[in-house]
């Protein structure tokens, strides 16, 4: 039944298909081009072939683990099997991760029954059992699994760093590595793709900002830089971070409050709640703040918590207000511009 | 750090008859929305469920019902503009 059109040269070879060995000590390459990944410069081509991949020397019994074809996620999850001996069914994903592919189907019952036929996994482990990742669920219907090949689906935990005590506590997992969490650590990796967006979008903005101070009685400067980048960063970055220590529940109302402190302070010191820059001061109050709200509000696409009912309610109130006061804001400032 | 999220938004509906006792939702929850209590599940934290739709697909009984989807806000306003599903590319 097996497709071997290979021509290997290990014993292994016969009646099972190619089989690659995985290390499971990461290179400094493996840690760099994570990095770069983070950083959003090189998301896109981070992928492996799908197929079947060793880890230790395992055997026909031997555990099988499904992944994603992302190649961060296979890598923390190999660092992770150092002294194990399993099977890897890696999925093809497209390169996204275990979580957002389940999401949107790629991680999901079809390429699992296809990938298991087109590799022969049952020639190649000598029982039913299949372990996924527990975040692969909401993609994967286990009993539909079953039913259409006979394997069984176990879930493991949500963590990597539990694959171990999983395993030796013989495929049990405890409530706690059944939950996710949602550390400052996880919130921090997440921010330098936040940032990145916000900076490719504020971009255009300067390039509007480099037109109007050609006609501007007061042109745009340094000090109004500091205020707008100060905006961006509580919305993206310190938002995201302190989340649960901020009062409020929805992320808008979070990303506001930090707005307005923020705001409020520099435009304070730089003296823009006096008579002649008054006009300045108000129209940053208004037009800043709705900007952190949204930047913050955009996080619960990376949260772990938020439920899409959640969000869509809290949208409905936060973006109407955010583009009164954004609009009433800008309208303020390019009275004080062009007035002066 | 437990989160919170706006409460009495999530669209978790369980059907109890319908139910096994198997166990395959408390297996698959993220958030332990689920136990097992007398051969039955139930719902303990319903303000926990953040609608990811995975017990919902993995429950063989098909007890469980939720609206699952994208949960950005990008997503949304880009469904909204397009008329389409909301989906993202930012994860
Ligand atoms: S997965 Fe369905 S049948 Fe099984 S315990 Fe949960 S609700 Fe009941
Ligand atoms: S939809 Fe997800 S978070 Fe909500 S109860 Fe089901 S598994 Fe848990």
């Amino acid at each position: 039944m097996s497709q071997n059109s290979c021509c290997c040269t290990s014993s292994a070879c016969c009646g099972t298909p190619a089989i690659q060995t995985v290390s499971t000590q990461l290179t400094l390459k493996d840690k760099l081009g994570g990095w770069k990944v983070r950083w959003g410069l090189a998301r896109m081509d981070y992928t492996m072939e799908p197929g079947i991949y060793a880890a230790g020397e395992p055997n026909e019994t031997s555990p099988v683990l499904v992944s994603a074809n992302y190649k961060l996620t296979f890598d923390t999850l190999r660092k992770h099997l150092t002294g194990l001996h399993c099977w890897l069914l890696i999925l093809d994903t497209k390169g996204v991760n275990v979580w957002c592919a389940a999401g949107k189907g790629t991680f999901g019952t079809d390429e699992l029954v296809h990938r298991i036929q087109e590799t022969g996994l049952a020639d190649v482990v000598a029982h039913k059992k299949l372990i996924l990742p527990q975040l692969g669920a909401p993609g994967v219907s286990a009993h539909e699994v079953t039913k259409r090949t006979g394997f069984s689906v176990t879930y493991g935990p949500v963590r990597a760093d539990d694959i171990q005590a999983f395993i030796s506590s013989g495929y049990k997992a405890t409530k706690q590595m059944r939950t996710v969490r949602f550390t400052m650590w996880d919130r921090l990796v997440l921010t330098p793709m936040e940032l990145v967006i916000a900076a490719k979008t504020s971009l255009m903005l300067f390039g509007v900002l480099f037109l109007i101070n050609l006609f501007a009685a007061r042109p745009f400067g340094l000090f109004d830089f500091v205020v707008y980048a100060a905006a961006v960063l509580t919305g993206a970055f310190v938002t995201p971070v302190l989340l649960p220590y901020i009062p409020g529940k929805a992320f808008a109302l979070k990303g506001w409050l930090l707005g307005m402190i923020g705001t409020g302070l520099i435009a304070w010191a730089y003296g823009w709640f006096a008579p002649p820059s008054l006009l300045l001061g108000i129209g940053y109050m208004l037009s800043l703040p709705p900007c952190s709200a949204y930047l913050a509000m955009n996080f619960t696409g990376a949260s772990t918590y938020t439920s899409p009912s959640g969000v869509l309610k809290e949208m409905k109130i936060a973006l109407p207000l955010i583009v009164l006061s954004l609009v009433a804001g800008i309208i303020l400032l390019l009275i004080k511009t062009f007035v002066g | 750090m437990t989160h919170q999220y706006l409460k009495n938004v999530a669209t978790l509906a369980f059907i109890a008859e319908k139910c096994t006792g198997c166990g395959k939702c408390v297996e698959v929850c993220p958030h332990g929305v689920f136990e097992i209590n007398e051969k039955k599940a139930q719902i303990i934290t319903k303000d926990l469920c953040m609608e990811c739709g995975a017990c919902a697909i993995n429950c063989p009984a098909k007890a469980i019902e939720v609206n699952a989807g994208a949960g950005c806000a990008a997503a949304i306003i880009w469904g909204w503009l397009t008329g389409k599903e909301p989906s993202c590319d930012c994860c």
